[in-house]
This record gives C-alpha cells, sequence and structure tokens, in this order.
C-alpha cells in the first residue's frame, strides 16, 4: 500500500517489521544489562582492591584435601586441588549412578509385584525417600555413621587389618604401579571385547538359527586379557597395611564417612526416583504384548527380557537421563557434610583467595560442561533404543 | 460330527477364553501363598514390617524418655521427647522474637488456610485470586511489622518454618510468571529472543541450586550499583526464583507443545494476533495440562529450600539443626532432630502429592480421552 511508507510509524503494522524490531530490542536489552553489571562489578572489585584473572590458579593451595583420588600435597597448586575437587565429584556420581539404577530397577520391578506384601513395602520405601528432602537425609545418614561407630581408639575389626570406626571404613591397600594401571586397562578391556563376543554371536544365531551356549566364549573373552595382562607385566602386591596409632588410623585405604554418607543419601533418594520411572515405563507396554509372549511360549522371565524390557526402555530412558543429570547435579551437596567435592574445594579457594567470581566461574562452567556432555550420551543412547519407524 | 479329542480341545479353549475371576478366599490366599517363592516372600515382607514396626514402637514409646530433661535422655536408648517440647517453638519460628510469636504463628495459619481452601473444587473461583493478593500481603505486614503498632522485626530474625514456606511460595508465585514468559520465548519464532530464552534455561538447568544460591550470596552484591545492598533472605529468594523459572519454563513447554496446531490455526483464522491467541486459546490449554507437573515441581522446590542452609538461611531444616547444637543438648537427640523434621516435611510433600494425584484424575475432561485425540 502506498500510505504503508508514507509515515515510518505505519511500518510497525508491518508484522516482518515487528518481528525485526522485537528481537534488536531483546539482543539490546541483554546486553544493556550486562555491560551494566559488567560495569558494576569491575568498578566495585577496584573500590575492593580485589585482584582478578585466573592467575591464583598457579599458586599453592596450602590446604589438606581429606579424600583425593589423585595425587596431592597441601603445596600442590589451586588448580590441582580443583582437579582433585572434579575428580571426587565424578568420583561419587558414578558410584550412586551406578548404585540408584540397580536399588531402583529392583524396588520399580518389586512395585509391580503380584504379591501385596512386596509392592506395599515397595511404595513405603519410594513414599518414604521421595517426601524428605536429600539434605535432611544426607545429615541424617552422617550423624547416624558418626554416632553409631565407636571413634577410632576403639575402632571394630570385623576381619584382621579391617577398621570400621566413625573415621571410616580401613582396609589394606595395594601399592600403585604402572604395571597396576596396565592390568585395569586389560579388564576394561576384556568387559568391552565380552560385549563384542556377545553380539557377534547374537548376529550368528540370528542368522543360522542354531541355539548354542554362548557364555564360555563371553567368560573367555571376559577373563583373557587381564590373566594376559596378569602374565605379562607381573604386577608387585606390595600391601599397604593399615596401622593402628593412638588417635587415627594411618595407612591403607580409607572410605571416608562424608563419601558413605554421600553415596547413601544420594543413591537412595535417586533410586526412588528410578523405581517410579522403571515402574511407569513397564506399564507402559500394553497388555498384549505379555499375552502375545505367552502365546509364543516365552516364560516370564523371557518376556520380561525380550518383549517388555526392550521396549520399556524406550519410555524409561529420557526420565532416566534427568534422573542421572540431577544425582550429579545433587552431589554439589557434599559441601554440607564435608565431602570434599569440586564446590567445597571452590569454596575454600574462594575463601583463600577473595576471588569469588572466577571460583563460580570455574565450578558452573564445569558442571555445565558435565551436564552436557552427560546428555549427549544419554541422547545417543536414547536414539539407539528408540523406536525406529520407517 | 467332532470327535472327543476335538470337543476336548474346544473345551479347553472355551475354558482359557472365559475371564478369569479371582474368587473368595482362596484366591487372595493365592496371591500371598501362591508358589513357594511367593510364600516366601510373604514371609519375608511379614517379618520386615514386624521388625520394623517394633522397633519403631519401642524406640517411640516403650523405650521413650517422656520426662525430665537432657541428663535423663544421655543414658536413655529410646526417643527423647522433652527435647521436643524445649525446642519445638525454636525449630518452627527461629530466632522470631519470643514475645511475638503469635505473629508467624497466625501468618502460617492464614497461609495453609488460604492453601486449604484453594485446594477444594467448590471454591473454585475468581475471588480466589483476591484472596491471594491479600493473604501474602497480610502474612508480609504480619512478620515484618511497623504498622498498626507491631514492632519491626527484620528478616535477620526471620526463621523456621514460615521462612522455609516463603522461600518456596514466592519463589513458586514470581517463578511461574517468568517461567510462562520464558516458555513462550523459547517456542517463538523470532530466533533472537529463542537463543536468549535457550541459553538462560539450559544454563540455569545444567547447574546445581548450591551454585547458583552461591552467585547470589556472594557475586549478587556485587553486581549492584554503590549504596544498594541487597537482603541477604532477598538475595537467595532471588536464586530459587530463577531456579524455578527455568524448571517451569520447561514444564509449561511440554504443555504449549501438547495444544494441538489445529487450534493456532484456528486461532490465526479467526484473525486473533500472537498475544490474543496465546492469552485467550493457547496458554489456558497449555497451563491446564501442566497443573499435576507443576504441583510436583513445587513438592521439589519445597524440598529444595533446604538448601539455603548451606549459604547460612535459618530455614525449617537450619532451626532444626541449630536446635541439637544448643549446648545443652548436644549430641543427646540428634536422631529425634532429624526425624520429627523428616516427618514434618513429609506430612506436607505427601498431602500435596496426593493432592496432585487427585487433580489429575479430576482435571481429565472427556474428550481427553476421545479415540483420535
Amino acid at each position: 500500500m502506498a500510505s504503508s511508507t508514507s509515515s515510518p510509524l505505519r511500518l510497525l503494522y508491518d508484522v516482518r517489521v515487528r518481528a525485526v524490531l522485537y528481537q534488536v530490542v531483546a539482543v539490546a536489552l541483554v546486553i544493556g544489562i550486562g555491560l551494566y553489571l559488567f560495569g558494576n562489578v569491575s568498578r566495585k572489585l577496584a573500590e575492593q582492591n580485589i585482584a582478578t584473572g585466573f592467575a591464583y590458579l598457579d599458586r599453592p593451595a596450602g590446604f589438606v584435601i581429606s579424600q583425593s583420588f589423585i595425587a596431592y600435597e597441601s603445596s600442590d597448586t589451586y588448580a590441582r586441588a580443583l582437579l582433585v575437587g572434579i575428580f571426587n565429584t565424578i568420583w561419587v556420581s558414578v558410584f550412586a549412578v551406578t548404585l540408584s539404577t540397580i536399588l531402583g530397577l529392583i524396588v520399580g520391578i518389586a512395585r509391580l509385584s503380584r504379591n501385596p506384601m512386596l509392592s506395599l513395602l515397595a511404595l513405603l520405601y519410594v513414599e518414604a525417600l521421595r517426601n524428605v528432602p536429600l539434605l535432611l537425609y544426607l545429615f541424617l545418614w552422617y550423624a547416624l555413621i558418626v554416632a553409631v561407630f565407636p571413634p577410632a581408639r576403639e575402632a571394630w575389626q570385623p576381619l584382621p587389618d579391617v577398621y570400621l570406626s566413625n573415621g571410616g571404613l580401613i582396609v589394606p591397600s595395594l601399592r600403585w604401579s604402572q604395571a597396576h594401571s596396565g592390568v585395569l586397562l586389560a579388564v576394561l578391556a576384556g568387559i568391552i571385547l565380552a560385549f563384542v563376543v556377545a553380539g557377534m554371536l547374537r548376529r550368528r544365531r540370528v542368522a543360522t538359527g542354531r541355539d548354542q551356549a554362548a557364555w564360555p566364549f563371553v567368560l573367555l573373552a571376559l577373563l583373557a586379557p587381564p590373566l594376559l595382562a596378569m602374565l605379562l607385566l607381573q604386577p608387585d602386591l606390595v600391601v599397604n597395611w593399615p596401622q593402628k596409632g593412638r588417635f587415627r588410623i594411618t595407612g591403607g585405604v580409607q572410605v571416608t564417612p562424608e563419601f558413605t554418607a554421600l553415596l547413601m543419601g544420594l543413591s537412595l533418594s535417586a533410586s526412588a526416583g528410578i523405581a517410579e520411572i522403571v515402574r511407569a515405563g513397564i506399564l507402559s507396554v500394553g497388555r498384549g504384548q505379555w499375552e502375545a509372549a505367552r502365546a509364543v511360549g516365552l516364560r516370564d522371565r523371557q518376556t520380561m527380557r525380550l518383549v517388555v524390557l526392550p521396549q520399556a526402555l524406550r519410555v524409561i530412558v529420557p526420565p532416566l537421563t534427568s534422573s542421572y543429570l540431577s544425582t550429579f547435579k545433587n552431589s554439589s551437596l557434599a559441601i554440607a557434610i564435608g565431602y570434599p567435592d569440586l564446590v567445597m574445594v571452590s569454596n575454600t579457594t574462594m575463601n583463600q583467595t577473595g576471588q569469588a567470581i572466577e571460583g563460580i566461574a570455574i565450578f558452573m562452567l564445569v558442571y555445565l560442561g558435565m551436564s552436557i556432555t552427560i546428555s549427549l550420551f544419554m541422547n545417543w543412547y536414547n536414539a539407539r533404543v528408540a523406536l525406529v519407524e520407517r | 460330527m467332532a470327535t472327543v479329542a476335538e470337543m476336548d480341545t474346544l473345551n479347553l479353549a472355551r475354558e482359557a477364553m472365559a475371564p478369569r475371576r479371582p474368587r473368595g478366599v482362596s484366591a487372595s490366599f493365592k496371591r500371598f501363598f501362591g508358589t513357594p517363592l511367593n510364600a516366601l516372600i510373604t514371609l519375608a515382607c511379614l517379618w520386615l514390617i514386624y521388625r520394623l514396626v517394633t522397633s519403631a514402637w519401642g524406640w517411640l514409646v516403650t523405650r521413650a524418655i517422656v520426662e525430665g530433661g537432657p541428663q535423663a535422655c544421655k543414658g536413655g536408648s529410646g526417643a527423647c521427647w522433652p527435647f521436643l517440647g524445649a525446642k519445638l517453638r525454636f525449630m518452627i519460628f527461629g530466632f522470631y522474637p519470643y514475645a511475638e510469636h503469635w505473629r508467624p504463628a497466625l501468618a502460617l495459619a492464614l497461609f495453609l488456610g488460604a492453601i486449604i481452601l484453594s485446594m477444594m473444587p467448590r471454591f473454585w473461583g475468581r475471588w480466589l485470586v483476591w484472596l491471594w493478593i491479600a493473604v501474602p500481603l497480610a502474612c508480609g505486614v504480619l512478620m515484618y511489622g511497623g504498622v498498626l503498632g507491631l514492632p519491626v522485626v527484620t528478616t535477620t530474625n526471620w526463621g523456621g518454618l514460615p521462612l522455609s514456606f516463603m522461600l518456596s511460595f514466592v519463589g513458586l508465585a514470581l517463578g511461574f510468571p517468568l517461567g510462562v514468559v520464558l516458555a513462550l520465548a523459547r517456542s517463538s519464532k523470532l530466533p533472537a529472543i529463542q537463543v536468549i530464552a535457550i541459553i538462560f534455561i539450559e544454563v540455569i538447568r545444567g547447574v546445581p541450586l548450591v551454585s547458583i544460591l552461591f552467585m547470589a550470596s556472594v557475586m549478587l552484591p556485587l553486581f549492584m550499583p554503590d549504596g544498594v545492598t541487597v537482603d541477604k533472605l532477598l538475595r537467595a529468594q532471588v536464586a530459587i526464583i530463577i531456579f524455578a523459572g527455568a524448571y517451569i519454563a520447561e514444564t509449561v513447554r511440554g504443555g504449549l507443545q501438547a495444544v494441538p496446531k489445529g487450534q493456532h490455526e484456528a486461532a490465526a483464522a479467526l484473525g486473533l494476533g500472537y498475544w490474543l491467541s496465546m492469552r485467550k486459546i493457547i496458554l489456558p490449554q497449555a497451563l491446564k495440562i501442566v497443573i499435576p507437573p507443576l504441583v510436583n515441581i513445587f513438592i521439589g522446590f519445597f524440598q529444595d529450600t533446604t538448601l539455603v542452609t548451606i549459604i547460612g538461611l535459618l530455614d525449617f531444616l537450619d532451626t532444626v539443626r541449630a536446635s541439637l547444637r544448643d549446648p545443652e543438648w548436644q549430641g543427646i537427640a540428634v536422631i529425634e532432630g532429624y526425624v520429627f523434621a523428616a516427618v514434618v516435611y513429609a506430612v506436607f510433600s505427601y498431602s500435596i502429592g496426593s493432592y496432585s494425584r487427585f487433580l489429575e484424575r479430576r482435571l481429565k475432561t472427556d474428550h481427553d480421552r476421545s479415540p483420535g485425540h
């Protein structure tokens, strides 16, 4: 229309023009707020004489970390201390995710049991865990561990050289060497090889139709690499025996009460959620599938393994992903009971250096990066189990 | 003519096809003791339940210490009830001035009363909007004071249950509009707005709440212009609102996606613009779908407010912990304190949870079940 070009205001009635305008305003607003906040921060930091930048990462940390997965001394750098924190976070998360999946699977199936007693107990388990905050459970488990177990002086010895006290569980450990790492790698290789062999045998069984026992080959694939590595590398077995002193026990490997309480809290809470996910997934498979499986002569367990679970997985995997992600993020509650995870190490670092922005930026980036990695992996897995529509 | 064998198969088939109904005592007996394994499971469960009930009963009742002070509880092996009696008011109200406890108590009663009223379908109506403007205002005035001759009580003295409720309620009440705006932005067709929303939502959801609380408590003061100080409680509240907003946004987006495309097209055919079609057609349907998951999110937030303990706010869990650390009672009633707190949280979470299930059934209108939907 001719009139739309005569006045610039009339342009606003054009949807496309408005779309561009909205976006320009939104971006300008975000940038403006960002610049304003940045200006405030830099002025305040200059006023309060707080250093900026990441130079502090190279300075010695000077604090002790009670549990570390990699070698760490208090004279090491802040960067190394943060790395210890990252490993501790991953360590406890991996354990918690594994445990919660196993527990959740068991409880979820128990919820569906035809035995009313068993399903009632499973329901109680789920409700008791879901309706109470995780943080409260962490405090409770920690308090119970400290209250129930005796001090180090009177540590229990359920087995010789195994000590159980409120300082945690202490067991003899192997002195680690290169050869041990080699054997560990061989164990991993064996597990992968076993999966590959199992897959190959399954494909052959499908192709030829001959039913043949597969387990001896899988077992061989699993055990051969570690045994071979043992023979070749000959790792020496030097044991680090725990020594009981007057106030504490030195040597050996220690599982701290903080770790135990955090692991218990995380995996129990997550298992309740996973139980519900598993239950919903199994229920989503129609009754007809059960009846059809029974009609072709499959037993209950075969029906579960071959017919129901593969279909249920499609429903289960997406919510399971978010459950894993929240377990991983919830491990940051470690700071409340003193397990030295990433957040706690960062917090100590921030208190010592006064550089809060950098500290928070580091741990937020690490969490974000790991969250994205987990979701990418689970999305890949989901794409594998998802229904392929033709 | 059919042979005997054929007759047999027919009978068998008929028998198998007839619906099997569990009948009377024998059927329920079968469910408990049908097979040896089933019987074993039943017995094991019974034994476990028996052990749980007897040990709980012993701890709570028979071995419990009902009278006396910390000294009486020290030697006992049962629950220490005097601890609860002595510390109950502190656990609920925190450091709020003792003489003024009636104010948070009244605010709590008003708030819970309003919630119970709004949960009942027979009271659903427009007046609830006014109720929910009036009640939070009244609660705020009661808590803070400064008018009607009520002495001012600053937020540093707030604590306990009212604080926990406030953090989660305000978090949801302000996080909800934020979440709806973010959800609309994320499903918008304008790329710049969509990208901003995606980054905001995914960053908040990708990091733990602890880190957002840390950010609010440590970094927010640095972001403010000179001379502006933000109250510690307010900082935590801002963190919870932002966190809630991001999660609510994803839930609402799910609802937006569940609205059939035909609804958008119908709105456009009627000549409605974006805002009008959203307000009148799309959002009402989308929000109705997401009410049950939103209630579940609320349970999560109510439990997550406990995390403010980490940045040093005195919420209910923290007042309980402070009572445990009281020099007079230290190390005596640790389990009692946590069990009490757990029961309080469980009662609230469980009732909201069952309400959510009730809503789900109630909101399921007939056309949701119609074929082809």
